[in-house]
């Protein structure tokens, strides 16, 4: 009796043992997966790097790279006003109920669509029915339908976390409910706010499949060209515009140039690296959210 | 006093533009549900082909104009959705529960310093990368390893949407696991049990809701996502004999040809009622977790 008792303490303690190292091991490989996927894709974006790879013209990535930039500058134009504005109506003024409900689930059914669900959705509602050529604006659309939804629930999640106190005290001072949100909730959910932003901005650059049909696969600018309402101007919202997720997709089979494999090497280099930086910065503003709460 | 009213004028101003911004989430939600329910019935409707022959029928062959008259049959496109996703749960679900337990209960110092974070920058690679580097490592290795003529395969596709899904499974089971109580835990070593013991007998099943939500939110990433797709399945019209073969599915389909097909003609529809089922799933996903959080809550309720 006492042996085979002892035995399935040994067997027991064994299978813990070994469990304990296939863990490690899945962790270890977890790490690995990340670290080779990361420095493969970089280095390989910088071997044979040529300075005019970086150009602004056809030879080099320079103007996808400002489309990248001035889309995800206008979706966050778009999606962080109305994003917090949700969040501010769920979080403080909707009445607990059907709307609130409601509310929820069009957030939930919003943020888990299909990016070219949505894609598709803007390419016949900013396209077709407007009438207009691929453009930017429509791609920074389509990219806040797609932001829209986090950035809200960031919003929601930072007006709930904050302690009763702020918003008590400042209704007790005679502050009406309004003043109280912008004068004191909104100033103290700011980092936090921003947060999801900046997580927002991050999936926006490598965002393609929402916007294959909107902003279109070419990009044509002529940097000494200012006017506004023409199409090859840089700033000009309504002329077509390549990112560099696009230029990597469209690099997948017609080779469009003799170094379209090298390009698009970088542009996933430069991505990875942009993803990076910003989900860093999330991460170092997230900390120093934590360490002010905690008072130190 | 006026400088009261004004106050008050404000008050009113701001509350009415934050509820018409609360208001325009669920328009939009409404828009886009019904565009897609328009734009996708069509193919049954204007075209008047039945739903049955859009879901099991495998002749794809629908005219590009309005007359009319092909064949849309979109089961190829599904089959191969649907095994993609599968085999990428397959191969995800194990490492990422496995993953997720390390960083909660083995290691939580290395979870919360280094785990965490690596999962974050995981999530937020965009997915051209993943497909371009399934491109031009596995698909090529893939070729090499098993002598095929192309590399591009289910099995390619599958480990792409595999390690775009581990992240999102990780860090949902990561969560379910860090909610379950520690006097759980601290029980069952009273009882002496070794670790492994617990973490099997005790922390796995009292987070199982949260780990299967973690799974089908994973599942719901795999379904939606084309372009990572489309760069390594092959784009072949053809049921895949086996896990090495080409396929094709939904989201890469509607990715490659949405462009060439004419507005409002047949082809343009199908690939609509396409879109159609793709948002119909992922309502399902989130019909599913929502009622496995509702028996999660009732179970609780019930035992107190």
């Amino acid at each position: 009796m006492g042996k085979i008792r002892s035995a399935k303490i040994r067997n027991a303690k064994i299978a813990d043992k070994i469990m304990t190292i296939v863990f490690y091991c899945i962790a270890l490989l977890f790490l690995m997966l990340l670290l080779v996927l990361a420095l493969y894709v970089v280095i390989k974006g910088f071997v044979d790097f040529k300075l005019e790879y970086l150009s602004f013209n056809r030879k080099g990535i320079g103007n996808q790279f400002f489309n990248t930039l001035y889309l995800v500058f206008l979706s966050l134009l778009i999606s962080v006003p109305l994003g917090t504005l949700a969040g501010i109506y769920m979080s403080e003024y909707a009445k607990q109920g059907r709307i609130t409900k409601f509310l929820r689930i069009s957030i939930e059914t919003l943020s888990s669509l299909p990016s070219i669900v949505v894609g598709l959705f803007g390419y016949l509602v900013f396209i077709v029915m407007t009438g207009a050529r691929w453009n930017l604006m429509a791609g920074a659309l389509a990219v806040s339908i797609l932001s829209i939804p986090l950035i809200t629930t960031t919003t929601v999640d930072a007006f709930k976390s904050l302690e009763v106190g702020y918003k008590n005290g400042s209704l007790g001072l005679g502050a009406t409910h309004w003043q109280t949100i912008y004068h004191v909730m909104l100033p103290a959910c700011f980092p936090r706010i921003m947060t999801g932003i900046i997580l927002a901005a991050g999936r926006g650059f490598g965002e393609a499949a929402a916007l294959l049909y909107t902003s279109g696969m070419s990009t044509d600018i002529n940097w000494s060209n200012w006017n506004l309402s023409s199409a090859t101007c840089a700033l000009n919202p309504f002329r077509p515009g390549e990112t560099l997720s696009l230029l990597i997709w469209a690099s997948r089979s017609e080779a469009v140039s003799a170094n379209a494999t090298q390009i698009a090497n970088l542009s996933s280099a430069v991505l990875m690296i942009m993803v990076f930086t910003f989900s860093i910065g999330a991460r170092m503003l997230s900390r120093r959210i934590n360490k002010k709460a905690k008072g130190c | 006093m006026n400088q009261k009213r004004n106050m008050f004028q404000k008050e009113y101003f701001w509350h009415g533009l934050v509820t018409i911004g609360g208001c325009f989430m669920i328009v939009l939600t409404l828009a886009i549900g019904v565009f897609l329910v328009y734009k996708g019935s069509a193919s049954f409707t204007t075209y008047g082909h039945k739903i049955t022959e859009f879901l099991f029928s495998s002749k794809w062959n629908p005219a590009d104009s309005s007359t009319g008259g092909g064949s849309i049959g979109a089961a190829i496109y599904i089959y191969g959705s649907i095994s993609t996703c599968a085999l990428a749960l397959l191969i995800a679900t194990p490492f990422s529960i496995a993953a997720a337990i390390f960083m909660t209960e083995i290691a939580p110092k290395l979870g919360i310093h280094i785990f965490q974070p690596a999962v974050e920058i995981f999530v937020g690679i965009p997915s051209v990368v993943y497909g371009w580097i399934g491109l031009t490592v596995l698909v090529p290795a893939i070729k090499n390893i098993f002598h095929l003529t192309y590399g591009f395969s289910v099995l390619a596709a599958g480990i792409v949407l595999a390690v775009m899904i581990f992240p999102t499974i990780t860090s949902v089971t990561a969560d379910a696991i860090r909610s379950v109580p520690t006097q759980f835990r601290q029980a069952s070593y009273g009882l002496g049990a070794t670790r492994w013991q617990m973490i099997r007998t005790v922390v796995i099943p009292s987070a199982k809701s949260g780990i299967y939500t973690g799974i089908i939110l994973g599942l719901a990433r795999a379904f939606g996502e084309a372009l990572a797709v489309a760069m390594v399945i092959g784009k072949t019209r053809a049921f895949p004999k086996n896990i090495l073969s080409s396929t094709n599915n939904l989201t890469a389909s509607i990715a490659s040809d949405m462009g060439g097909a004419m507005e409002g003609g047949e082809y343009n529809s199908a690939l609509w009622s396409m879109a159609l089922l793709l948002f119909l799933i992922s309502l399902l996903f989130i019909f599913i977790i929502h009622s496995i959080s509702s028996k999660e809550e009732k179970k609780i309720n019930g035992k107190n």
